[in-house]
């Protein structure tokens, strides 16, 4: 718009940055103000990393999720080695282990052998499997020829299960509960928040006291209690979605208020005026004057809607009343971590629990690069 | 200021109204009501219901009548006669179990939210002060971990830290030769010894935000021409900084409360479980993974409720302390 204003001679005086700045979108500005969050970027890099790997997981991962070596319960980290006894510096490779009982603690002692074995990459899996449910495929990033020693990079648990590659499954669960949760949150969020801003009075008062009676119960004892109601004989997909929906239940509310708080100032400002004047509809003024108004402001505040989601989903499988084995998340690998004597004896049975704290993170440094940048009046 | 306490009341009642609402749709919302479930477990234990207990129990919770007429039945009893139904999984009035650890659970969220306000005033008015200093970035990055750590883990790690260090393992609130002892000074410490890491572990995820908001408030009003002024005079730094703008500061403080109590007692019935504490929490996870729906939406009512009292509490004192909302008018 600007840029049509000015005189040719006038664009060619302004700096460069200046000029991109009358001509750039709103989009392109919060963009380049993001770019600039260098944790943010970071965060979006890591997040992604984070989210590839995991769903492509049958690929990344030694093991199936239900995999078990029998013979190699609650085994610690494998160390992989470069430096040989034998034969000096050589490629990555593990000790095959053998497992002891000590009879005077009664826990199993894995020793090494002295056999070695190469990791091997882009290994032939045994059973062939489907990338995304449908790419047949059987290589795996990298594993060992021998299939009856186990690598395990993050130890494994009672049952002999890989904790590095239950990980990864998990991660599809605990990562994308979020988004759903965060959707569901979205769509009831605009709806009564638009209800309540646009129309004001009476609709607006109701909802504000339904916003403040869900607020009023504390989330956890609200999750349990919900969580309890589902019955045991659903599956995975339905108990899935059921806790969604109790996620949801309540995080849509801080976002009706803030669909609400700008709706009520945008729709006093002079352009909205000016579009009426214009004689454009009610529709065509919300949609094309006022949404735009606040996308940014609804797109942080999902952001940071998502960790506490992904918290959620952990603390109630954690709990014992999310997502219920053999279907894995976060929250249900560290079901086995949930006594001290257990920590003590496993503790890299903790390690799902680094994974959550690191998704979390990740998205609220992101959410505070976009709550900075998409700011009009921040510098 | 009266009629702003009556005002907050008038929205306070219709608002436990609705939670006792929602605390009983709750109660219904499984298949099967009380009494049958009730049945199922006396047999799976070997033991054939009695035919005028059955009888007696229809009559009580009214399981014959309409959903309208339990709710009300359960309501008259609760409000006349403080009974809130029976749980099975301890064969006792759901009134007597509540009461029983409910001062428990209230002493931990109270100590929680002072700790909470004793880590965050300081370092909120300490960050503001010294903007990007060490301890500015320090309590940043502090906040964003505190927020991002589940509250479980954090005190399993913690727990396990003071394990391997002490040899001490929390398992539960009281030491084994204190479990049954009267209340002493000796089991007060002995509590107090078992209790503080909870404390902690609640207070720390309140933390952070508060910290957030005092910093940020403080800032605004530190950039302000009446601080310039008082500067100007020669009034001493500290004297500049907490006559007004830390008074200021304080007052979206105190609105946080009716946030962060939700949130104190959310993380009081996971950490409590987490380290074997005898609060409401075990107890309301303990009846929700056994379906004993009775104790879990009493529970549920019971700390809701419990919350809006706070908030009305902290409302009053928002207008003890903030004239414009004393007069009439909001402070937003």
């Amino acid at each position: 718009m600007a840029s049509q204003v000015l005189t040719p001679e006038a664009v060619n005086e302004t700096p460069v940055a200046e000029e991109r700045a009358f001509v750039a979108s709103q989009r392109q500005l919060v963009w380049r103000k993001f770019r600039r969050h260098k944790l943010a970027v970071a965060a979006i890099v890591v997040l992604g990393a984070l989210y590839f790997v995991s769903i492509f997981a049958e690929f990344f991962t030694p093991y199936p999720a239900l995999h078990r070596f029998k013979e190699f319960g609650e085994a610690p980290p494998t160390r992989i080695r470069v430096v040989s006894p034998t034969r000096g510096l050589s490629r990555p490779f593990v000790f095959a282990t053998a497992r002891e009982l000590d009879k005077a603690t009664f826990t199993y002692q894995y020793t090494d052998s002295d056999r070695e074995l190469p990791i091997r990459f882009f290994v032939r899996s045994e059973e062939p499997f489907s990338l995304l449910g449908f790419i047949p495929w059987n290589v795996r990033l990298f594993g060992i020829e021998d299939p009856s020693v186990p690598v395990f990079i993050f130890g494994s648990d009672r049952l002999g299960r890989d904790v590095f590659s239950r990980i990864f499954f998990a991660g599809r669960i605990s990562l994308f509960i979020g988004f759903g949760g965060v959707f569901v949150a979205f769509v009831l969020g605009v709806i009564f928040g638009g209800i309540s801003g646009y129309y004001g009075g009476v609709v607006d008062d109701a909802i504000q006291r339904i916003i403040e009676f869900l607020l009023s119960i504390p989330n956890i004892p609200l999750w349990i209690a919900l969580s309890a109601t589902l019955p045991h004989d659903w599956g995975i997909l339905r108990i899935y979605f059921a806790i969604t929906i109790i996620l949801a239940l309540q995080s849509w509310t801080g976002l009706a208020r803030v669909v609400r708080g700008k709706l009520i100032s945008l729709r006093e400002e002079d352009f909205v005026m000016a579009a009426q004047v214009a004689a454009a509809t009610n529709g065509a003024i919300i949609r094309r004057h006022l949404v735009p108004g606040f996308t940014s402001y609804l797109i942080t505040h999902l952001t940071l809607a998502i960790p506490g989601m992904i918290i959620g989903e952990t603390a109630l499988s954690f709990l014992g009343l999310g997502i219920r084995p053999p279907a894995v998340s976060w929250g249900t690998l560290l079901q086995d971590a949930q006594s001290i004597s257990a920590l003590g004896l496993q503790p890299w049975l903790m390690i799902p629990g680094a994974f959550v704290l690191l998704a979390v993170m990740m998205f609220n440094f992101i959410g505070d690069g976009l709550r900075d940048a998409a700011d009009p009046y921040a510098t | 200021m009266l009629a702003f306490i009556r005002q907050r009341f008038f929205i306070a009642i219709p608002l436990l109204v609705m939670i006792s609402i929602a605390s009983f749709v709750i109660i219904l919302l499984p298949p099967g009501s009380y009494v049958e479930t009730y049945i199922q477990r006396l047999e799976e234990q070997g033991f054939l219901a009695n035919e005028s207990v059955i009888e007696q129990l229809y009559r009580q919770y009214g399981l014959d009548r309409s959903p309208v007429m339990q709710y009300w039945l359960w309501m008259r009893n609760f409000l006349t006669k403080g009974e809130m139904g029976r749980s099975f999984i301890y064969s006792m009035p759901v009134t007597d179990i509540i009461m029983e650890r409910l001062p428990l659970s209230i002493a931990f969220t109270f100590a929680a939210f002072a700790l909470t306000w004793i880590i965050a005033v300081p370092l909120g008015i300490y960050s503001a002060v010294r903007q990007y200093s060490l301890t500015d970035y320090v309590a940043t990055t502090m906040s964003f971990i505190g927020l991002a750590v589940p509250n479980f883990l954090l005190a399993l790690g913690l727990a396990y830290v003071v394990f391997v260090n002490t040899g001490h393992a929390i398992t539960s609130l009281y030491s084994l030769e204190f479990r049954n002892a009267p209340w002493s000074w000796a089991k007060l410490v002995d509590v107090a010894k078992n209790a503080w890491l909870a404390v902690f572990v609640i207070a720390v995820g309140g933390t952070a935000p508060l910290v957030r908001i005092l910093r940020g408030t403080l800032l605004d009003e530190l950039k302000k021409l009446y601080v310039t002024t008082a500067r100007a005079k020669g009034l001493n730094e500290t004297r500049v900084i907490f006559k007004y703008p830390v008074r200021i500061a304080f007052n979206p403080l105190i609105s946080t409360i009716g946030w962060t109590l939700p949130a104190l007692v959310s993380g009081e019935v996971i950490v409590s479980r987490v380290l074997g504490l005898e609060t409401l929490g075990p107890v309301l996870l303990e009846a929700a993974l056994s379906e004993d729906m009775y104790l879990v939406g009493s529970i549920v009512m019971i700390l809701s409720g419990l919350i809006v009292v706070g908030t009305l509490v902290s409302d009053v004192l928002l207008a003890v302390i903030d004239p414009r909302i004393r007069f009439g008018r909001s402070a937003s």
